[in-house]
């Protein structure tokens, strides 16, 4: 089949976007719409002791402006975590109000206290300013170290020390026994630095109010419109599901950032039933920066011991994570389920205990951001992998060849169930194509040219396919993780698949396309893909986690099977002949080894005229299918990275960086290439440029382009990339395993060890800026 | 953006009148700095005064071996202009190395230099070149130009029309990105010509761009690289923020300092 599976097909959606026709939610202009302005909080922490609007209200244009004290009046609801963790004494997560407009105190810099409506945006913010607001300024935790701290400023009454939970996972008994046989004990201190997600799109939304069907229709930046309905609905009272529509039109990037539920969409909802206008609400920049869920920020001490051979003992981790001023919708998911399951890389340790505490901040929510948890766990156990090498003096790809997982199932004792894999032949495949042999020539070469050049390595495992309902239902899941599908065949023989993933730059519209045309032997222009309405799409429950092929795709065949059976029994039935007998081939449906055929579409038509369909068989041809995972998904790599840093200035260069991937089937090799650079790049952002910046004060330091550094494409090299496909998931029926977050999940390790090899120095942090590396060379003297 | 009025100034006397009628009237030029502020509030002029059109206002010149810069002249036309590559290649390669190409396109050297922003690239380059700013009413050298942190010598309404550099026997401009905004961490220019042995820094100072009296000490009479070696500087009056500590920009200067003489 041409552009069926494993075909590198060019995008399908491409023309819309690279010629400006994509219609983002920002696009949409509503009749009688107006524009919403958030009057946000400069103080980190303070009490709201009044709010006078007089100034703004007086102004030509300004429609209304609106409290929090109206919001909860109105019985809006507070916003939610949906993920309910608890902690080791037993007891519950302590989870603190958040009104999407603060009443009586505000928590971060940009928390939202009123909201103007205006005729224009531009006034609806200058509005804005005129709000007076009286605050009371509070002390402040703007980090970690700061929240737990004796006599740390209180944020949330709930939530005392402001911890939220004291999580642990494995055995810390039989872990402590491993560490204390070990040969030899590494240990590291290691902060993983906290990251504004920054999709090309800021964050938008469009909210309607129709008073005489009293229906709401929500236009919102989602990648997932029917969890954003089920939690406005059921949560936050905004209107019951029947009545309120959300759609996610194209979407402009997401990285985790928007899954989640914020304040300025439920705001609209609200304001615009009161204001009985359409109201427009979209992101600056600025806005993004202060107010978008940030990831990662973690701050850990791990201990990994190992015996005389370099078999590891036992793995002890301690994590502190921030969390922010409120939980965001899978916020305490992030630094427990999605985190500590991954310890166990992909070696053979027997022995693993992970302690994770996390607290309130005074900053922005801390949420999943691409990867979520699994870069963090993976930051861990390969920097420590790579360390022990060097402190044992053992070549650090054979320290990871000794302790692979070689036999599958097999059983962590950290929950999961790795499935399949070939860890040793991927890691060859990576020193084959980096010419790591060549290596000490290279770096005599460049110590010519006054250059310190270092290699590092990053084997790597991660779990997408979120995720066995029941599993995480019994793990503390709010919601179930299945996905659903609905294969529509036209009378035409034309197809409509509609999905409940949600594509915001993945390129589904041409992949899942292309797993129907392999399927039905069709042209992948016959097949269109219909997702992100709620009023279309049956059910979904989005995208993120690496899941759309995994799971997504996975309802698509279930779909498909109930299509093709009813396929053949009306050709068996037309053709009269048996339905074992019928084939699918080259758009016509036959019977084998005879003449006889009918064309695919005549089997459409057929099915919709039902003038003569078998007795007991309903016209139409469309199926609905929901999949629910047996188990995650594996995809595991191996990442080599090789560097040159100036050991005047500090400044590196990664001149080669490899990647050998394990994404089981691979239905579309460029697409999955495009989704490596991506992902990468985002690591090497993590690695060596991004850090948001919150002074003691809580306010944000770096919050533009002009502070704030993201990749740009003279930072990274041309990747190799290469792929390993003779291990599919044997869960799923495609075999696919999931690619969108593998490399911002392998990557930063690998960029560290290489510097750290280049420099001779353990001791650096990330962001590894050229000032760090200069800091860390200066420290090594 | 705060509502405002924007006016095409045909000439300096336009400007003169169109301020003086302007309750807060201000000069527009590429706009890449006077723009920026004002989409986040943090500006509010109630005029601008767009400068560029004025008869005389870009382009180069030569008399001599002097270049004569319009104040509109924009980085990408002082960088691709063939008298500024011919007499002074580092001025060329300075304005090529600003921003990226669309700030390039619409920036100009005048708003760059009445801005005096402390990391920006200009101020290095004409100091050390010891370049003459010119403006509706009088010539300031650039060592009575460049004040402080955003300020300058000029007066109120004061119009800078154009910049005047005579060619250096040798000269060079290194700079060392700040690696969000690209803008100088720290940028070091040196030159040596008719103004005598001069280096001047950008992106460290605390009070902005200044010279630094030991490099160029050592660089008199001794223009070679190694002659940078033994020269200490002090982290003192060094800025520090997280982009980079007091002592790694006192590092970046000496760093930079022996690459530019290297170079020139
Ligand atoms: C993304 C980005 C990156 C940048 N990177 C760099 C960099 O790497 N290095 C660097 O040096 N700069 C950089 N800049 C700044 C850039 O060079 C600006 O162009 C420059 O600072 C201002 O010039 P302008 O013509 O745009 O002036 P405007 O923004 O129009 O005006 C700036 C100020 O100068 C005044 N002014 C303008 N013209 C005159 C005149 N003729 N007489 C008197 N006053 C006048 C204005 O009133 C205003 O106060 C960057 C800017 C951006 C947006």
């Amino acid at each position: 089949m041409k552009d069926g599976i494993g075909a590198p097909v060019k995008r399908k959606e491409d023309k819309r976007f690279t010629t400006g026709k994509g219609k983002y939610t920002d696009d949409i202009r509503n009749d009688n719409q107006a524009y919403a302005a958030f009057v946000r909080s400069p103080y980190a922490h303070a009490k709201v002791k009044g709010i006078d609007t007089s100034a703004a209200m007086a102004m030509d244009g300004v429609i209304d402006v609106l409290n929090g004290q109206q919001l909860t009046g109105d019985g809006i609801g507070n916003i939610i975590c949906g993920w309910a963790i608890t902690s080791k004494d037993g007891s519950p997560m302590n989870m603190g109000a958040w009104s999407a407009l603060a009443t009586e105190k505000v928590r971060y810099v940009g928390d939202a206290v009123a909201v103007v409506i205006a005729e224009t945006q531009a006034l609806a913010r200058i509005a804005a300013e005129a709000v007076e607001v009286d605050y009371e300024e509070l002390p402040v935790a703007a980090h970690i170290e700061a929240a737990m701290a004796d006599g740390a400023p209180q944020i949330h009454d709930n939530a005392p020390g402001n911890q939220i939970y004291d999580w642990e996972l494995g055995d810390e008994a039989a872990t402590d026994a491993g560490l204390a046989n070990a040969a030899h004990v590494t240990t590291l201190n290691i902060t993983n630095n906290r990251l504004s997600p920054n999709p090309m799109e800021p964050r938008s939304a469009i909210a309607t109010y129709d008073d005489a069907e009293e229906h709401y229709t929500l236009y919102t930046t989602s990648q997932n419109p029917h969890v954003a309905r089920l939690v406005l609905s059921a949560f936050y009272n905004v209107a019951p599901e029947h009545k309120l529509r959300v759609i996610a039109p194209d979407v402009g990037g997401g990285f985790g950032a928007k899954i989640y539920i914020y304040p300025e969409e439920i705001t609209c909802l609200w304001a615009s039933m009161k204001t009985n206008r359409s109201i427009k609400w979209t992101s600056d920049r600025s806005e993004a920066f202060l107010t978008d869920a940030h990831g990662r920020d973690h701050v850990t001490t791990a201990h990994m011991g190992f015996d005389a051979d370099g078999k590891i003992t036992g793995f002890k981790i301690d994590t502190l994570a921030n969390i922010g001023a409120y939980m965001s919708l899978f916020s305490s998911s992030v630094p427990t389920y999605l985190y500590a399951p991954l310890m166990s890389g992909q070696y053979n340790i027997q022995n693993i205990h992970c302690n994770v505490r996390t607290y309130y901040t005074n900053t922005v929510p801390v949420d999943a951001y691409r990867g979520a948890g699994r870069p963090e766990a993976t930051y861990l156990v390969e920097r420590m992998m790579e360390t022990a090498a060097r402190e044992m003096g053992m070549d650090p790809a054979e320290l990871r060849r000794r302790n692979f997982v070689q036999e599958f199932p097999h059983q962590t004792p950290v929950l999961m169930q790795y499935d399949a894999g070939d860890f040793p032949k991927i890691l060859q495949m990576a020193q084959d194509s980096a010419d790591v042999s060549g290596f000490a020539a290279r770096k005599a070469e460049a110590a010519k040219r006054g250059k310190l050049r270092g290699l590092g390595y990053s084997t790597f495992i991660e779990a997408c396919g979120l995720a066995p309902s029941k599993a995480a239902g019994s793990l503390g899941a709010g919601v179930g993780l299945w996905e659903s599908a609905e294969v529509r065949v036209n009378p035409v023989g034309s197809i409509e698949i509609l999905t409940g993933s949600h594509s915001h730059g993945q390129g589904h519209e041409t992949t899942f396309a292309q797993i129907v045309a392999d399927r039905f032997d069709l042209p992948v222009e016959n097949v269109s893909i219909v997702h992100g309405d709620t009023d279309k799409v049956q059910f979904g429950m989005g995208t993120y986690g690496s899941r759309s092929g995994p799971v997504g795709m996975s309802a698509v065949v279930k779909a498909m099977d109930k299509v093709e059976a009813k396929v053949k029994k009306i050709a068996a039935h037309t053709l009269e002949a048996s339905e074992d007998d019928i084939v699918i081939e080259g758009g016509e449906v036959k019977v084998a080894g005879t003449d006889k055929s009918m064309a695919w579409h005549e089997v459409g038509l057929a099915a919709y005229v039902a003038h003569n369909l078998p007795d007991d068989m309903e016209p139409g041809l469309k199926e609905t299918a929901f999949f629910d995972p047996v188990n995650f998904s594996f995809p595991s790599g191996a990442f080599i990275c090789e560097v040159e840093v100036d050991p005047e200035t500090g400044e590196t260069e990664i001149v080669n960086f490899t990647s050998a991937d394990d994404f089981g089937t691979i239905i579309n090799p460029m697409i999955v290439e495009g989704q490596v650079h991506g992902g990468v790049t985002q690591g090497i952002g993590q690695a060596m440029l991004e850090q948001v910046v919150y002074d003691d004060d809580g306010q944000l330091l770096n919050g533009s382009y002009m502070d704030y550094a993201m990749p740009r494409a003279a930072d990274v090299p041309s990747y190799s990339i290469s792929h390993h496909e003779d291990s599919p998931s044997p869960n799923n029926p495609l075999g696919v395993k999931g690619c969108g977050e593998a490399g911002a999940i392998g990557a930063p390790p690998a960029v560290i060890n290489a510097i750290t090899d280049a420099i001779g120095t353990n001791d650096l942090a990330m962001p590894a800026t050229p000032q760090a590396v200069w800091n860390a060379i200066q420290a090594a003297k | 953006m705060y509502p405002t009025k924007y006016t095409k100034a045909a000439s300096i006397d336009d400007v003169l009148a169109a301020l003086a009628a302007g309750e807060d009237a201000k000069l527009l030029a590429g706009g890449q700095t006077l723009l920026a502020t004002m989409k986040q509030h943090l500006a509010a002029p109630s005029d601008l005064i767009d400068v560029r059109a004025i008869d005389g206002m870009s382009g180069v010149t030569t008399d001599g071996d002097t270049l004569v810069i319009g104040a509109a002249t924009t980085h990408a036309d002082v960088a691709g202009n063939a008298d500024v590559q011919r007499l002074c290649p580092a001025l060329a390669s300075l304005a090529g190395g600003i921003g990226d190409p669309a700030v390039r396109y619409a920036g100009t050297i005048g708003g760059s230099i009445a801005n005096n922003d402390p990391a920006a690239d200009y101020p290095a380059g004409l100091l050390a070149l010891g370049a003459t700013i010119v403006t509706n009413t009088r010539e300031i050298a650039a060592d009575d130009f460049f004040e402080g942190l955003f300020t300058t010598a000029l007066d109120e309404g004061e119009i800078i029309t154009a910049v005047r550099v005579t060619a250096p026997a040798k000269a060079a401009y290194m700079k060392f990105r700040q690696p969000a905004s690209l803008f100088a961490l720290v940028g070091v220019c040196v030159a040596d010509g008719a103004g005598g042995t001069r280096v001047a820094v950008t992106g460290a100072g605390e009070d902005g761009v200044f010279r630094h009296e030991g490099l160029e000490a050592a660089l008199s009479g001794n223009w070679a690289a190694a002659a940078t070696e033994g020269v200490s500087v002090d982290s003192d009056g060094l800025m520090s923020d997280m982009h980079g500590s007091a002592d790694y920009r006192a590092n970046l200067i000496k760093v930079l300092a022996k690459r530019a003489v290297d170079a020139s």
